[in-house]
């Protein structure tokens, strides 16, 4: 089937086999590889994108769900003349990343935890960010990062 | 991991939606959020040769107060129930109950109508509608029929609908003032339940410790002659069947079911 997706502003326009998962849309037809496929099984979280603003798992959504909707993937964070996004700089700042596999999706997923909740507290990003997974297990760097992005206190 | 060959069509009202199913029958699998579907048929576990997406049914998505019950459309994403503002007046303990089913990014997609109808015994909305009495509406060629949860659950992944029916709506009674408590305990925070127990006013109900959600009927009349929290929850694996596995024995489960349905009993109130 043809599938149109607005991915970062740019309509993207392909016909696909109708079981195409987001990721591989996003990853194969639009090429752009930041969105990662990491368990491939709706656990971990590195696949993280926007679908009409809010986070979900794009290895656990058809393509097709998403014809005529809009992505937002980490590609599309970054604003006019290439600034890093608060969330971005927030994780350079506090070393929010070990390997790196995890970061677009833990990024995504701290985009839209902050979207509903922009002062959280340490408990609610552990809580906001239970579905995605980091195997260096660097969780406390990346707490600090959206505490820093909410511009709030971070732990030292 | 893709998932095997199928025709994908999306129907834009329940209308056509029934139109469909009534043609296709068995061959066809109605798709909601997808949370529990599409993993299943990654691994290869379903393989349905159409799926007929509910996606765009937004005449489904909603929650509203009806005398003294609330009604909630079938499409309602658990990220909806959450921050509904009518549950959480009325109907805390689902609005609650939503907020805790896998992740986030779940939630944004997941739908309650989704959860009952997949009937997985590990499911916690499942468990909390039969807490409640709800009752499920699902509508067929013949029109609208009235299903209590307690009649809903057959058996894992097994409901009386009928695969030209479609579930429209859950309808739970107004909670105000009744006190609830849920407990679950996962292996990780994002896992289902090995064990979870939802409690509402006085009625128990338990996650997983059986081939569907079960009303803990012997802590109920414990608590209905005067029994303590830990008198009752002691009498909470009565009459289950919880899984024998390698990661959680029976035996393990009935203790845990004990443990939680005390906490879970404390939270809502009962001494």
């Amino acid at each position: 089937m043809k599938v149109s997706i607005e991915i970062n502003g740019t309509t993207v326009s392909e016909e696909v086999e109708d079981r195409t998962l987001l990721v591989h849309f996003v990853r194969e037809q639009a090429g752009l590889t930041a969105t990662n496929i990491g368990c491939d099984t709706t656990s971990c979280g590195a696949c993280t994108v926007l679908l009409d603003g809010e986070s979900v798992k794009s290895c656990t959504v058809l393509a097709a769900q998403a014809d005529g909707h809009r992505v937002t993937t980490l590609e599309g964070l970054r604003g006019e003349g290439g600034d890093l996004h608060p969330v971005q700089r927030a994780f350079r700042e506090e070393h929010g990343l070990q390997c790196g596999f995890c970061t677009p999706g833990m990024i995504m997923a701290s985009v839209s935890l902050l979207d509903h909740n922009p002062k959280p507290t340490r408990q609610e990003v552990r809580d906001g960010l239970e579905g995605n997974l980091c195997r260096c297990t660097g969780y406390h760097n990346i707490v600090n990062a959206v505490m820093n992005a909410s511009g709030q206190e971070v732990q030292r | 991991m893709i998932p095997a060959r199928f025709t994908y069509r999306r129907v834009s009202s329940v209308d056509e939606a029934l139109a469909a199913v009534a043609e296709h029958g068995d061959d066809a699998k109605l798709l909601a959020g997808g949370q529990s579907l599409l993993p299943l048929m990654k691994l290869r576990f379903a393989a349905p040769e159409l799926l007929i997406d509910l996606g765009p049914l937004d005449e489904l998505r909603y929650v509203r107060r009806e005398g003294d019950e609330i009604a909630v459309g079938a499409m309602t994403r658990y990220h909806d129930l959450h921050h509904d503002a009518v549950l959480a007046e009325h109907a805390p303990l689902l609005a609650h109950v939503a907020g805790s089913v896998g992740d986030q990014q779940v939630r944004h997609r997941g739908t309650i109508g989704g959860s009952l109808v997949h009937a997985d015994p590990a499911a916690d909305l499942p468990a909390a509608v039969l807490a409640v009495d709800g009752v499920l509406v699902a509508r067929g060629p013949d029109g609208e029929r009235r299903i209590p949860a307690a009649e809903f659950f057959q058996g894992p992944f097994e409901t009386p609908l009928a695969p030209e029916e479609l579930l429209t709506e859950v309808r739970v009674p107004v909670q105000d003032g009744a006190g609830w408590g849920f407990e679950k305990f996962t292996r990780r925070a994002i896992d289902w339940a090995i064990v979870g127990v939802v409690v509402a006013g006085r009625a128990v109900s338990l996650i997983n410790m059986g081939g569907t959600p079960l009303r803990a009927s012997a802590v109920e009349a414990a608590l209905a002659e005067g029994a303590s929290a830990a008198e009752a929850a002691a009498l909470a694996a009565e009459g289950t069947s919880p899984a024998d596995e390698a990661h959680a024995t029976s035996e393990y489960r009935e203790h845990l079911a004990r443990v939680l349905t005390e906490r879970a009993l404390v939270s809502a109130g009962v001494s």
